[in-house]
């Protein structure tokens, strides 16, 4: 395994504010990981990922401290321009992201700045639009389409770049929950094909906590937990956090609470528990 | 609920006068609100928007949450007495001169939030309230609703959170292209995976889970969490002694 993100000792605080967003975090992200971010709101996760392509400190400013290491180069010393092909990151926001006349030039245009020639890049684009389930929005205007919509497209913008790192904060928030999914699953099958490393920023872990084997759990700038998210849900200290556990795996535990034990692992699906619960009513 | 683009944000907008129907009547409180301005509409119908980058525009939190209880002329104690509320209420204290910019997603929702509740509408419309909100956040806005319920508001709300619905156990008007498909209580409507799948939805987890075990016997009808634990433990007891 070879390490792509490298943080050690970080600390940064946002311009004109006293309280550091990142508190003294490492972390080490080995190449074709499948991560998911989460905490409660305010706790440091988007600034974490914007660190990764060096949109800290170059655009936000600030005081960062520490090291920050991305696919190999020193992100404070490289430009965010250097990263952006490395890293893509697609924004909470989708409209802080969006600006071109058209759903296929915005995503055109990350690779209109890489040089691509014509033929190559009508073939990238079309290929991102039908991943992102958005082809058919191809002629219109990224600003008159719903903000589920423009979340499909800021997703297909990165994609079509085909960076070795995709960090996506919170990029279904608008979306449906089976549009979530379907998009959810397109990351996913990218991960495991193509090796693409995926760092995941998520509230939501009834949709996504299925996907990882490395969940972190940040809280006031630092991280608290980290590791397996059969063991991270189950620690008294995540509810605590005020993570919301998922329903099937918070079932689970009240079950075992009252004795109904089904001795098996943690449950990360209502697919895993149902099964579970099955074997145990049938015996 | 409904998919994205069923019209649901659109629909809304009716109900302080935004959109004005193109044909047929919408009335609020009785009165049509194509023979009345959005001011007027506001100040019983407090709409708080999907994004909350389309509403904030204040130097700071503070003076966000002021700006319409200064319009509605409120006097300055009044002011003064809401702001604070909303700020605690809301966990923004501590933010009340920051600008609402240098906030994360999740707050900058809180504050936008927090600016319609302090005039206390009579009827509160919230597109997209929990989208990008923690846990605990969610968990204050489900209390807070229970609240304005018992004091007989009005609460309308847009939302894919099929969890959160399942929590709150609303009325649901189910949207699909522009049309009502489905209309009922909560326990209904997200217990009927056809109606579902149609509007881009899926089951609440807990509704997946029993759904997989109604051919044992099981209710496929429940939604909360509770009743699911009980259910489950009444048949492994049946089970044990039958």
């Amino acid at each position: 395994m070879m390490a792509i993100i490298e943080l050690c000792d970080l600390v940064y605080t946002y311009p004109g504010v006293s309280k550091p967003s990142i508190d003294g975090v490492s972390l080490t992200i080995e190449k074709g990981e499948f991560v998911l971010i989460t905490g409660p709101s305010g706790c440091g996760k988007t600034s974490l990922c914007r660190t990764f392509n060096g949109l800290i400190p170059h655009f936000y400013q600030g005081e960062l401290k520490g090291q920050v290491t991305v696919a190999g180069q020193n992100v404070t010393g490289k430009q965010t321009f250097d990263m952006a092909k490395h890293v893509g990151l697609v924004f909470q926001n989708p409209e802080n992201q969006l600006f071109a006349l058209s759903v296929e030039k915005d995503v055109a245009f990350g690779l209109e700045n890489l040089g691509m020639s014509r033929e190559e890049m009508r073939k990238r684009v079309d290929w991102a639009l039908n991943l992102a389930g958005i082809y058919d929005l191809r002629e219109r205007s990224p600003h008159e389409v719903s903000g589920g919509q423009q979340q499909r497209i800021a997703i297909a913008s990165v994609l079509a770049m085909q960076p070795e790192i995709i960090v996506l904060d919170e990029p279904t928030s608008f979306l449906d929950p089976l549009s979530a999914e379907k998009i959810f699953d397109v990351i996913y099958k990218l991960n495991q094909e193509q090796g693409i490393t995926v760092v995941l920023v998520e509230h939501r872990l009834d949709l996504t906590a299925k996907y990882t084997n490395h969940l972190i759990v940040m809280d006031k700038g630092k991280i608290c937990l980290e590791g397996n998210p059969r063991d991270i849900l189950c620690n008294e200290e995540t509810s605590r956090i005020g993570v919301g556990i998922p329903k099937a795996t918070l079932l689970y535990k009240k079950l075992k609470t009252n004795g109904f034990s089904v001795n098996k692992q943690t449950p990360l699906s209502s697919d895993e528990l149902a099964d579970q619960l099955l074997e145990a009513l049938n015996k | 609920m409904g998919q994205n683009g069923a019209g649901k944000t659109t629909f809304i907008k009716h109900f302080n006068g935004l959109l004005k129907p193109s044909l047929g009547t919408v009335r609020v409180n009785g009165v049509e609100t194509t023979k009345t301005g959005v001011a007027t509409l506001a100040r019983n119908v407090g709409f708080v928007f999907q994004n909350p980058d389309n509403q904030l525009f204040s130097e700071t939190v503070e003076d966000e949450i002021a700006f319409a209880l200064k319009n509605f002329g409120f006097d300055k104690e009044t002011i003064e007495k809401r702001v604070t509320w909303a700020l605690d209420f809301l966990s923004l204290y501590q933010y009340r001169k920051t600008s609402p910019f240098l906030l994360s997603g999740g707050e900058r929702k809180r504050v936008a939030l927090a600016s319609v509740l302090a005039w206390d509408p009579e009827t509160l419309v919230l597109d997209e309230p929990t989208i990008g909100q923690d846990h605990e956040q969610k968990e204050k806005l489900r209390q807070f609703i229970i609240q304005l319920q018992a004091k007989k508001k009005t609460v309308i709300m847009v939302t894919h959170d099929v969890e959160f619905v399942a929590e709150c156990n609303p009325r649901v008007i189910l949207m699909r292209a522009g049309k009502i498909i489905a209309n009922g209580p909560a326990k209904d409507i997200l217990t009927t995976p056809k109606l579902l799948e149609e509007s881009s939805l899926v089951l609440p987890q807990i509704a997946q889970v029993f759904t997989k075990l109604a051919h044992i016997g099981l209710p496929a009808d429940i939604i909360d969490i509770d009743e699911a634990e009980t259910a489950i433990l009444s048949k492994a007891k049946e089970k044990k002694h039958p």
